[in-house]
């Protein structure tokens, strides 16, 4: 926001009325602030926390007080759902941030579905999560089954394949993502030249032989970074240089560490959070961010940020809608189903019938020695439109 | 496909199926040995020998900014995880297995299942206090650079292996030595040490052993301790080869290894080592049984790929246990009335 925007704004805001006389209004985050998780959860918080920051002015003006009400999940299901009902509760609040887990949205947007409270998700990749159709569930990431595809593009756009070797891990994520996979590459004519499922963790020597002997382009692993890690590693040492590309289950900074830096190359995954280097509308975003909370923003405080525009410009429409009064929680949760929010760090915002971002961004992620950084990204579409 | 390609893929499936072989076949040691002496299954051996991989872990890790020579870095690791797996070994003889040597079979070995557990968690425990889960050895560089890449300074069977066009990595074939060393060592101190005289008498007939003076609480002690050193060194090789490993890794590899001792023969030293090598060619045989299936056009051998590989392992338990009971080197223990 410029500086004279600034002023006008809370010379208006003076002109206008007293804070005495504002009603207030809440926007509430759901997402794990304690455990293993926290470091991502509270990115969330974060980046929810400076958007309610820039808007403040924006509610003043209109004559609302805004706040921020963060709870804590602990990655949990019944602690977020518990959560949940508290927000749904609280009357003041008028929309949501969250979660990080699917497993946690689940239950908890269908505790706040009775009441209309909207939920804007800046991380859930579960198709379920919107799958259920529930009127208050919308998500700013890429859903799950948009990950296989965009793999098989890459394959065979990007990488030129004309031969791959599907693996997976025998979980559900795993052999659902392989399938995709698999099904997408067939479609467009590469050689599947062996597709196996594998729970080994640790002696890969029989299919490093068979990759060694059938000399794919490319190599697609459905599964978790910590297997894959080791797998890998052991084809790199066995002098197989061939790309590996896997899904957001590589995402983590273990992967080149299990590796070795030697054999951390060629390796790419897709992922729904960006790096901030993939938003090129990030840079002040990151400076202030840095500025307010003294640590570097990552990919989901950028997400977060992002939901909580999505909201709040919602709330603001709303209002004006509503005669400049105070709206309903179910006149916010139909404003943001149906409206269309620009100059967001990640691209344009709209969501279909379900929830599910109209145009959302896969980023494919390339390791060089150890160091991830972004190869491409890639617009995927949900099922519904 | 012609042979050119497909000779040392083979090759290339065997050799890694043998060194595999050669971990299970020092895991398997510590379970016959101290079936031998107790006929007791020590289902806790799988976790003595992942807490050696993790001292191996601990060693490399801790070294890893030193200038030392690296086989000396692995020699300390070696060593370190034969006392501390040797030791736990013996410690888990001493609180859990001794106060129930006069209890039915059953007691002692849901004991062994108990201790497996409480260690598994205990090792996950000790590296979550320092925020590790998955770990990753680090190696010195030259271990996983290939075995012999000069052609000049090639030993016979280097330059064979790669006319044949077989990778081995320097690692591979530390494991190996490693192995056959401790083999060796462990026949001499069996078979030519008073030690193992004493060892070998009380297997046979515990009783008899005491009464000609031998302690045989000390040698089942002694034995516990040879088991568990020889786990502590096949973890630390397990851990070399594979990269990473965790609290939890130890199952899958105690239970194969525990099942080529069964298949060589429970009790008996020679059939361990051969029921390891067994199962671990016989693992990376099925493993790639579908490329087979693919080249002879057998759709039915095409569906079976690496997901089929751990059973391998005991279909072949199976089969032997139904035409020879004993195991393949197996003596038959004849009751007499």
């Amino acid at each position: 926001m410029k500086k004279t925007a600034m002023s006008l704004s809370v010379l208006a805001a003076l002109a206008l009325g007293t804070a005495s006389a504002q009603t207030t209004i809440k926007i509430a985050t759901i997402s794990p602030l304690s455990g293993g998780q926290s470091n991502l959860g509270t990115q969330i918080r974060n980046g929810v926390q400076l958007a309610v920051n820039e808007y403040a002015a924006q509610f003043k003006k209109a004559g609302f007080n805004l706040q921020l009400v963060p709870y804590d999940d602990q990655a949990d299901p019944a602690t977020g759902t518990a959560a949940a009902r508290k927000i749904a509760a609280d009357n003041q609040i008028l929309a949501v941030v969250g979660t990080l887990n699917s497993g946690v949205a689940i239950p908890a947007s269908a505790a706040l579905a009775p009441s209309n409270l909207v939920m804007v998700s800046p991380a859930n990749t579960a198709n379920q999560v919107t799958d259920r159709g529930l009127a208050n569930m919308n998500r700013i990431v890429a859903r799950d089954d948009s990950q296989g595809p965009a793999g098989a593009n890459f394959i065979t756009d990007t990488l030129k394949a004309k031969k791959a070797y599907v693996l997976n891990d025998k979980t559900a994520y795993g052999e659902g993502l392989a399938a995709e996979v698999e099904k997408a590459l067939k479609a467009k004519g590469v050689t599947i030249s062996g597709s196996e499922g594998t729970e080994e963790k640790s002696d890969f020597s029989s299919i490093v032989a068979k990759i060694k002997l059938t000399k794919p382009d490319a190599i697609y692993f459905g599964g978790i970074y910590n297997q894959i890690g080791v797998f890998i590693k052991q084809l790199r040492g066995a002098g197989i240089n061939t790309p590996v590309v896997g899904g957001d289950g590589l995402d983590s900074s273990e992967l080149p560490v299990i590796i070795g830096k030697a054999g951390a190359n060629n390796v790419y995954y897709t992922t729904v959070a960006a790096p901030l280097e993939a938003l090129p509308a990030a840079k002040t975003f990151a400076a202030s961010f840095q500025k307010t909370f003294n640590t570097p923003a990552q990919g989901f405080g950028a997400f977060g940020y992002d939901a909580a525009k999505v909201t709040l410009q919602g709330i603001l429409d709303a209002a004006r809608a509503n005669g400049g009064k105070a709206p309903s929680r179910k006149q916010v949760l139909d404003t943001i189903r149906k409206g269309t929010y620009k100059g967001l760090l990640s691209g344009e915002v709209s969501f279909n019938s379900v929830g599910d971002r109209k145009a959302a961004t896969l980023y494919v992620i390339k390791l060089t020695d150890g160091k991830a950084a972004l190869e491409t990204s890639l617009a995927v579409k949900p099922p519904k439109n | 496909m012609e042979l050119s390609v497909l000779l040392p893929f083979i090759v290339n499936v065997i050799i890694g199926g043998l060194v595999l072989g050669f971990v299970y076949a020092i895991i398997a040691l510590g379970y016959t040995m101290v079936y031998g002496v107790l006929q007791l299954i020590n289902f806790a051996h799988s976790e003595v020998f992942i807490t050696g991989a993790v001292v191996g872990f601990e060693v490399f890790r801790i070294l890893q900014n030193s200038a030392m020579n690296g086989y000396l870095k692995l020699l300390i690791a070696l060593v370190a995880a034969m006392i501390v797996s040797g030791l736990l070994n013996v410690l888990i003889e001493r609180l859990a297995y001794r106060p129930l040597r006069g209890a039915p079979r059953l007691v002692p070995l849901i004991t062994a299942i108990g201790v497996s557990l409480i260690l598994q968690d205990t090792l996950r425990f000790l590296e979550g206090l320092q925020g590790r889960f998955d770990l990753t050895y680090t190696l010195p560089t030259g271990f996983a650079d290939k075995f012999c890449s000069t052609t000049s300074s090639c030993a016979p069977l280097g330059n064979f292996l790669r006319t044949i066009g077989v990778d081995v990595q320097l690692k591979d074939v530390i494991l190996v030595i490693v192995a056959l060393v401790s083999l060796g060592v462990l026949n001499y101190v069996v078979n030519r040490t008073r030690l193992g005289k004493a060892i070998r008498a009380v297997s046979q007939d515990r009783v008899t052993a005491g009464l000609m003076g031998i302690d045989s609480n000390l040698m089942i002690s002694a034995t516990f301790l040879i088991g568990g050193a020889l786990g502590g060194v096949s973890g630390v090789l397990f851990g070399m080869k594979f990269g990473t490993i965790n609290a939890y890794s130890g199952f899958d590899p105690g239970i194969i290894a525990f099942t080529a001792a069964v298949l060589g023969g429970i009790g008996s030293i020679p059939g361990a080592v051969l029921g390891g090598l067994l199962l671990g060619v016989i693992q990376n045989l099925i493993g790639v049984t579908n490329i087979f299936g693919n080249l002879l056009g057998l759709a039915n051998l095409g569906t079976i790929d690496a997901s089929y590989s751990k059973i391998g392992p005991f279909i072949v338990l199976v089969l032997i246990l139904i035409f020879k009971p004993t195991g393949l080197l197996g003596k038959s223990n004849v009751e007499k009335v």
